[in-house]
């Protein structure tokens, strides 16, 4: 996030897209929520009619996947019109005309063909986006899980510089992280081409750097490998050692019985992991490790907060800390690493090599912690990124993006849009609130959740149990009628096994991030009596 | 010079200062002079239900809500008169008498604004006889919230959270006069009711006619150590208090004053914190033999994991393995892993699910 959740019960006007914050970040909404019972504007882009829509001035219930499309027709209005902040692209970005010259192939009615949005909605969000100043935009998945999610991401980022919102408080662009650590796993390098902080691989300064703070010599140059890759490398036996730590692939990729198919095929697979999984099936050697509030730590938020961990508990058992089974590999390959507590690593390695970091040690992150980039010791963190427009790295650029459609669409035999997400009572595949006393008894399987005019087409009624197909899989499950769903769309999770979205969604990756699109694929639903 | 927006008024005869917009609570809490409040929630729309917080102001007929009294230039309030206590020990007679607080049971025992009061006004026995039978029945229909209606004093904190902080309007007042209730849409349990189980309303509830299930009879609130940390679910960073008694957590509240939360929390924060303690968890290192895994110790187990990554990157360079790191766990476990990866095999194969 550019910015932080202190400015969301500020905010004057929001644009919610490709979010449902109400069950994926239930905290950061009530004050969204909170801040609209003060007066402030919402308007909301999603094909789902997610709680926050109910509560938007306006809701732009746009097509799976047709965000680039709406976003240009709302562009296309800001600059014919004349509504968008002149000094700011003059003085604070580069890139102004071709994003024009882009934008004149998306006049409102192209626009309102494409996202199914009435042309008169687009104008006037268009105009209620331009009225009030800053304007805070906020997106999660819906966003990024598309074959075109980073297009996506840079026609937010796009609309919110014509509107001269990135770089103050209460604006900017807002991507909600649905880990509690993922920020922090990026922040340290946990991703194949940058070092800890963002210091890129390929860089010769850097290795020079990272291998006398390891004392190590011949740092690969080599950009590594993404999560896809690595599965296509095990397929084809390039990649024989896996390491899985803590992550639950077999449910959470999209086409499960390929990916267990991969898993099976793999030549050695180690897995840490709190609980045996559907992933750790597959493991040669699992390591039973330390939990959350089982080991002292930091996780970083999605607004760049660094926040402590503390141990209450002991892990159970011979079960360890993470930072341990590490180390102690290490050790076997003749490398000895001095720090053996998280405090110790933190202090004396990360915020030596991070210099986004450097001014953070744990003796200043007793209370609320601190929002990173901190260089020195004397910094008190940063609330908001690119203060007053004046960009981290010098301008703002535009970037011209077109739309392009999902992967698959529907077609006679696959005719409902699967898209999939996340419900309010579990986490993920359900690890860790499945085995959390009562979370169950409140949402005890999944369901398929179709409008009430398809249901009523096919003589469907709550909860009767349907099969939903796709090219990939099957599974039968739950129907839940509900208007939150518009007709031509089916929505699931991924929470429950045997009814797991992931049965069903297509991989097919974003050609830069090889994220996902498990927004979008193409399934057909039948009764099964 | 002032700004215009700031007067002054006396306060128990002392001149202080205060912004325009604050309650004559707010005044006293600035500075240092204490008014018991039962309803009052803080950044909250102020209910005066309660009046407990009554003070005496000079020129008005009657007792005030110092939690709904605007404070304004040249006002002499009175915090600590025989008046003010008179009323405030009638208004905690009443309450007492409303219900059935039976401290000797109550989970509340110390954590009970109630018990607090009529200890501080010494009041040994009740002035007013309870209801025989409690108006409605407890509701405990639910895995996580308990209501005691017998113990509610109806101060309505519980719906000020629901509506106005949480925003999720699952609850109101229901009912009139002494059949005032707190009830959900149609007056149901909160199982199907638009309650989304955030527990705020137990959060916030000064007595105990809200409280959580899961942590009943695991601890008194003076017997349980209190640990800030994060929560570990989404990555909102929301901060908690543990409760925690003999080494396990039997409790999780929400970190007053906190960024980001402000003492919010969801059902998962809340409640979602006893996985740790299952039974499935794994306890010793495993290797797997054909279909089947055995125990191992650490070093047999680590030998065979760093041999076989020995093997591998000897055969085919270090590139032929490759890494997943956890969006769950600390930073600290993520770096060691990565270091791993790069300082020891040297290769850039170490991702994670950054992306989705």
């Amino acid at each position: 996030m550019t910015n932080s959740f202190a400015d969301f019960e500020k905010a004057k006007s929001f644009l919610i897209i490709g979010s449902n914050m109400s069950e994926a970040h239930p905290v950061a909404a009530t004050f969204v929520k909170k801040a609209l019972l003060n007066g402030a504007q919402l308007i909301v882009v999603d094909p789902r009619r997610t709680e926050l829509a109910s509560m938007a001035a306006a809701h732009a219930q746009i097509k799976v996947g047709s965000d680039i499309a709406f976003l240009n027709g709302i562009m296309n209005v800001l600059i014919s019109e004349g509504l968008y902040d002149k000094d700011y692209v003059q003085n604070c970005t580069k890139g102004f005309d071709a994003l024009k010259e882009k934008v004149k192939e998306y006049p409102v009615a192209r626009a309102a063909e494409i996202s199914g949005v009435d042309q008169k909605m687009i104008v006037d969000i268009a105009h209620r986006l331009a009225k009030i100043k800053p304007m805070m935009l906020m997106y999660t998945l819906g966003i990024t899980e598309h074959t075109c999610g980073v297009n996506n991401v840079l026609s937010c980022a796009n609309l919110q510089m014509l509107l001269g919102n990135v770089g103050f408080e209460c604006g900017g662009v807002n991507p909600l992280r649905g880990q509690n650590n993922v920020q922090g796993a990026c922040d340290m390098g946990a991703l194949p081409g940058v070092f800890p902080g963002y210091q890129k691989v390929d860089n010769p300064e850097n290795r020079a750097k990272l291998e006398a703070a390891w004392k190590v010599q011949g740092l690969s140059a080599k950009l590594g490998l993404m999560i896809p890759q690595m599965l296509d490398g095990l397929l084809d036996k390039q990649v024989r050692g896996f390491y899985i730590f803590g992550e639950n692939l077999a449910n959470t990729e999209p086409d499960i019985a390929h990916i267990e198919k991969v898993l099976a095929g793999a030549e050695f697979i180690v897995a840490n992991d709190i609980f045996m999984t559907e992933t750790t099936r597959f493991a040669n050697v699992v390591f039973p490790a330390a939990a959350w509030s089982e080991d002292d730590g930091t996780f970083t938020s999605s607004e760049r907060r660094i926040n402590r961990v503390r141990a209450v508990s002991i892990p159970p058992g011979k079960a360890k800390p993470n930072w341990w089974i590490f180390k102690e590999i290490a050790k076997r390959f003749g490398h000895d690493w001095e720090s053996s507590s998280a405090r110790e690593i933190w202090d004396t390695e990360i915020s030596e090599i991070a210099p986004s970091m450097k001014g953070v040690k744990y003796s200043r992150l007793e209370n609320d912690g601190l929002q990173w980039p901190v260089p020195t010791q004397e910094h008190m963190g940063t609330p908001y990124l690119h203060k007053d427009g004046k960009f981290t790295s010098g301008q703002g650029v535009f970037s011209a993006v077109d739309w392009t459609p999902p992967a698959e669409v529907t077609d006679k035999k696959y005719p409902f849009v699967l898209s999939t997400g996340r419900r309010l009572q579990h986490y993920h595949t359900r690890t860790q609130t499945g085995r959390s006393e009562g979370i169950n008894a409140i949402l005890s399987e999944e369901t398929v959740d179709m409008s009430p005019q398809d249901a009523a087409n096919m003589g469907i009624v709550s909860g009767e149990m349907v099969k939903v197909m796709s090219r990939r899989g099957q599974v039968e499950v739950r129907a839940r009628i509900t208007e939150e769903i518009p007709p031509g769309m089916v929505w699931m999770a991924f929470h429950f096994r045997e009814s797991c979205a992931n049965w069903l969604t297509n991989p097919v990756f974003d050609p830069i991030t090889l994220t996902a699109e498990y927004k979008a694929c193409a399934v057909a639903i039948s009764k099964i009596s | 010079m002032k700004a215009t927006n700031e007067g002054v008024l006396l306060l128990n005869g002392k001149e202080v200062g205060f912004i325009e917009g604050q309650t004559v609570l707010e005044v006293a809490q600035v500075n240092g002079v204490h008014i018991p409040t039962l309803c009052h929630l803080k950044e909250m729309t102020p209910t005066g239900a309660c009046r407990i917080c009554c003070v005496e102001i000079k020129g008005m007929r009657t007792l005030a809500a110092a939690c709904s009294t605007p404070a304004t230039a040249g006002m002499e309030v009175f915090t600590e008169t025989e008046k003010v206590h008179k009323a405030r020990r009638l208004i905690v007679e009443l309450l007492v008498s409303s219900g059935q607080h039976n401290c000797i049971s109550c989970e509340a025992n110390g954590n009970c604004r109630l018990q607090d009061l009529v200890y501080f006004y010494h009041i040994e026995k009740q002035a007013f006889a309870s209801p025989e039978v409690p108006l409605y029945p407890t509701d405990a229909d639910n895995p996580f919230i308990v209501r005691d209606f017998s113990k509610c004093i109806l101060c309505g904190r519980c719906v000020q959270a629901c509506n106005e902080m949480v925003v999720n309007r699952a609850i109101t007042i229901g009912y009139r006069g002494a059949k005032s209730k707190v009830v959900t849409g149609g007056d149901g349990s909160y199982m199907g009711s638009d309650c989304v189980f955030c527990g705020q309303c137990v959060e916030v509830c000064p007595v105990g006619a809200l409280v959580e299930n899961k942590g009943r009879g695991t601890g008194r609130n003076w017997e349980t150590k209190k640990v800030r940390t994060t929560c570990p679910y989404c990555g909102v960073g929301c901060q908690q208090l543990l409760h925690v008694k003999g080494g396990k957590i039997v409790k999780v509240t929400a970190v007053q004053d906190a960024q980001p939360n402000k003492g919010r929390l969801c059902i998962k924060g809340r409640f979602a914190y006893d996985f740790i303690y299952s039974k499935e968890r794994l306890t010793t290192p495993l290797i797997r033999e054909k279909d089947q895994f055995r125990e191992a110790s650490w070093d047999e187990a680590l030998d065979l994991v760093a041999s076989k990554f020995k093997e591998i990157i000897g055969s085919d360079g270090p590139d032929a393995v490759a890494g997943v790191s956890c969006a769950r766990s600390t930073n600290e476990d993520s770096y060691n892993m990565q270091k791993l990866f790069r300082a020891v095999f040297k290769t850039n194969n170490i991702d994670h699910c950054a992306r989705t």
